[in-house]
């Protein structure tokens, strides 16, 4: 038996059970990406018609490469909260919304998995 | 049970243009965009890792006018969600709410866009010359 209240249950996190969690995450990967997107915008201007060569030199470096990966975990996961509240919006059967959000979560883990992927690849395969 | 066609609000048409409601719906069309964008990062990422064929493709692609257009459009969306994006996180803390202040901001964010990425590219261009 919980000795606590009903009101006191049902304050907090609401009928969504996770509170704030989904807005403060998307806050949180914004400020994150605030600062990556300048470095990587950065980056790609140094590296403007760069050959092979240059470019996964550039890449090969660790801390681009941890910048890299740090930038890639963000924005994914930036781009699956925000994607889930445009399907949330638009989407209104229940079934298809839930289809909807199913393939889109997959289609953020599978491209930003590949992404990563790529970058290890470079910067720590032979 | 019958369903009763109600009357929906607001009726989005009869508005007026107003920026911020335009600054709003960019933002949206933007972040979906820069989504489907990173389809491109994937591509360009993983032909780095394949090798020097599959990376000269890329850049061959990306360099053809159709490339750049599309890569004009990323950065333009890029700015824009970067900018707006502050706009937001500045609402978030409880700054800039009057609706002047609103206007202003939505404004220096379209303004700001422009100028942004004309010198991204002014940049690229002349990192290119080099």
């Amino acid at each position: 038996m919980s000795l606590r209240s009903p009101i006191a249950r049902a304050r907090g996190l609401g009928s969504a059970k996770e509170g704030t969690g989904h807005w403060w995450h998307q806050r949180v990967s914004a400020v994150a990406l605030l600062a990556l997107v300048v470095w990587f915008v950065v980056s790609l201007l140094m590296l403007t018609g760069a050959d092979w060569a240059t470019a996964s030199g550039w890449l090969s470096n660790k801390v681009n490469a941890g910048l890299m990966l740090l930038l890639i975990v963000f924005l994914f996961y930036h781009l699956k909260l925000g994607l889930q509240v445009v399907i949330e919006d638009y989407v209104h059967g229940e079934a298809m919304k839930i289809v909807s959000l199913l393939l889109m979560s997959g289609a953020c883990l599978a491209v930003g998995l590949a992404c990563a992927l790529a970058v290890l690849d470079v910067a720590f395969g032979g | 049970m019958a369903k009763v066609e109600r009357p929906l609000s607001p009726h989005l048409g009869v508005y007026r243009f107003q920026i911020t409601m335009t600054m709003s719906i960019l933002h949206r069309i933007t972040g979906v965009g820069l989504g489907l964008g990173t389809l491109l990062m994937a591509w360009w990422l993983i032909a780095l890792a394949m090798g020097p064929g599959p990376f000269d493709l890329v850049q061959d692609v990306v360099s053809g006018w159709f490339g750049r257009l599309v890569l004009l459009g990323f950065t333009a969306s890029l700015v824009f969600h970067f900018f707006n994006g502050i706009r937001h996180l500045a609402w978030d803390v409880g700054l800039g709410f009057a609706l002047p202040t609103m206007r202003a901001s939505g404004w220096t964010v379209a303004a700001l866009t422009v100028i942004v990425t004309a010198l991204i590219w002014i940049a690229g261009y002349s990192m290119r010359g080099i």
